[in-house]
């Protein structure tokens, strides 16, 4: 039994490798054919990808900001700290929330998306004709993917941040009674650009990351719908939890000793 | 004798422990449509994956017009595969793009022609076929049969030496099954190309093959022309033909 497990554990961990190892050639074999990427597919891509996704995550980012208001303003007030909500629900959103939950929103629609696509192009042997058409499928399906998403992510995040910020400003006004002046007077005076421009390379990493993994992930969809849906599945939680796991070490490298 | 256009010697293909292919030796001459049936599981499609570099042969030697390709790079093979065309067992029509699109992929990514020049190039193609008409419409609209006549469209759009064909009348009923290989044929005379026709009907060899070969066990049991095997008493081919299983044949 012993030696099963060790079996099973030491499958996983090849498994894991073999994943990791694929996952970082995909990513050197993308940035080594960049300069040759199909810009009509490119941004074909950025539209069916990353203007697809504005509703869905400015509806996020509104209930996040919303959210976040709640929980502080009425805190902040009684404390004495009302001149502070604006600004740390700025910073809070501009860091991290919009940042993260924005990669998250995106892993689940387009990561997904993207690899039942490539795993369903790989089953239907729709891959092996590129290849047989002397195309190259990491040149004509990933790198407009990878430039699109890692394009589209920043754009995301501004407007994110845009009606997050209107989100919190809106409760912190009328649920808290924190004046417009106040609100807006604090975020100029603890928030600075780099609040926002940090969470905009942020998402240029996440969406390199959710491009990546969604491809790689579909481009080794194993045979049949149960593949496809494996694939997809996997590349998901892949996505986020390397999102979770990235955004503690650029936070880290942006952020801290600021 | 001329050279061959397609060379196979001693080819062996295995995934991991289990043996493919296990010394296929086939030659093919410049405009020549050979057939290659079998029982399923032979390897057939394999060797149309070993010729088109989507697999590496674990043993033996592979020619394309004379030219050793056995373990080319990537790279290489995109060059050889500007010379070959195939039709998919399903056709593998990218289903975002239309027919005309899917046709005019190949031109689109590799030759710097005009706009006027991909039209005429890709409406000829289609008329072809016989699939002008369905030029805007989208692979899911198409029936079996219209994919496989677009599939071959797409792969004489590079205008290669050879065609490969991968079951391209499987699940067709028998109206257009005959009228794909006939296809075949005319595709063969009209673009003088050399193919190899993977299948496992027997009406489409009469009609579009010019010799056939068996595969039995990984290698090839027997070459000859189709009137041949028509004809013949060998137990192996008369298995596969009436569908008679000889005794210790076919058995899987």
């Amino acid at each position: 039994m012993l030696q099963d497990m060790c079996a099973a554990i030491g499958r996983k961990m090849i498994d894991f490798s073999r994943s990791a190892g694929g996952m970082t050639l995909l990513f050197a074999d993308v940035l080594k054919r960049l300069r040759a990427v199909d810009g009509r597919e490119t941004l074909r891509q950025m539209a069916l990808l990353g203007a697809d996704s504005l509703p869905i995550v400015l509806l996020t980012m509104l209930c996040v900001g919303m959210v976040f208001s709640v929980q502080t303003a009425k805190e902040f007030v009684t404390l004495g700290a009302s001149n502070t909500v604006g600004g740390i629900v700025a910073i809070a959103m501009g860091r991290e929330l919009v940042p993260v939950l924005s990669g998250v929103v995106v892993a689940g629609r387009i990561g997904a998306a993207i690899a039942a696509e490539l795993g369903t192009m790989k089953v239907t042997e729709q891959i092996d004709a590129l290849r047989v058409m002397a195309t190259s499928p990491v040149r004509y399906l990933v790198c407009p993917r990878f430039l699109a998403i890692s394009l589209m992510m920043p754009v995301l995040i501004v407007f994110g941040n845009f009606i997050g910020n209107a989100g919190g400003y809106v409760v912190a006004h009328f649920y808290a009674g924190i004046s417009s002046f106040t609100y807006i007077n604090s975020i100029k005076t603890l928030c600075d650009s780099f609040d926002l421009f940090g969470g905009m390379i942020k998402g240029v990493v996440f969406g390199a990351i959710i491009a990546i993994v969604g491809c790689y992930k579909g481009l080794h969809a194993k045979q049949g719908a149960e593949g496809v849906g494996l694939a997809t599945t996997a590349s998901v939680v892949l996505s986020i939890i390397l999102i979770f796991i990235t955004d503690y070490f650029m936070t880290v490298l942006l952020y801290v000793g600021d | 004798m001329a050279i061959s256009e397609i060379s196979l010697q001693h080819l062996q293909v295995s995934f991991g422990e289990k043996r493919v292919l296990t010394g296929v030796d086939l030659d093919v001459v410049p405009g020549e449509t050979m057939a290659v049936i079998g029982p399923s599981g032979t390897g057939k499609s394999t060797i149309l994956k070993v010729l088109t570099g989507l697999l590496e042969p674990t043993g033996g030697r592979v020619f394309l017009a004379g030219r050793d390709v056995t373990h080319l790079p990537e790279e290489g093979w995109n060059e050889i595969r500007r010379h070959v065309g195939m039709v998919f067992q399903y056709s593998a029509l990218f289903d975002f793009l239309d027919v005309g699109e899917n046709v005019a992929f190949g031109l689109r990514q590799h030759f710097h022609l005009s706009e006027a020049e991909i039209r005429d190039r890709v409406d000829a193609l289609l008329r072809d076929v016989g699939m002008l008409d369905a030029k805007s419409q989208f692979p899911a609209e198409l029936s079996g049969g219209m994919k496989k006549r677009v599939s071959l469209a797409r792969a004489l759009a590079f205008r290669p030496r050879i065609v490969l064909y991968d079951e391209p009348t499987a699940g067709l009923d028998p109206l257009r099954t005959m009228s794909i290989s006939k296809l075949i044929r005319e595709t063969q005379h009209k673009y003088n190309v050399t193919s190899i026709l993977v299948t496992h009907d027997m009406e489409s060899v009469y009609v579009a093959a010019d010799r056939v070969a068996l595969l039995d066990e990984g290698k090839v049991a027997a070459v000859g022309t189709p009137e041949e095997f028509r004809n013949s008493s060998n137990p192996l081919i008369r298995g596969f033909i009436t569908g008679e299983e000889p005794e210790g044949a076919f058995v899987r």
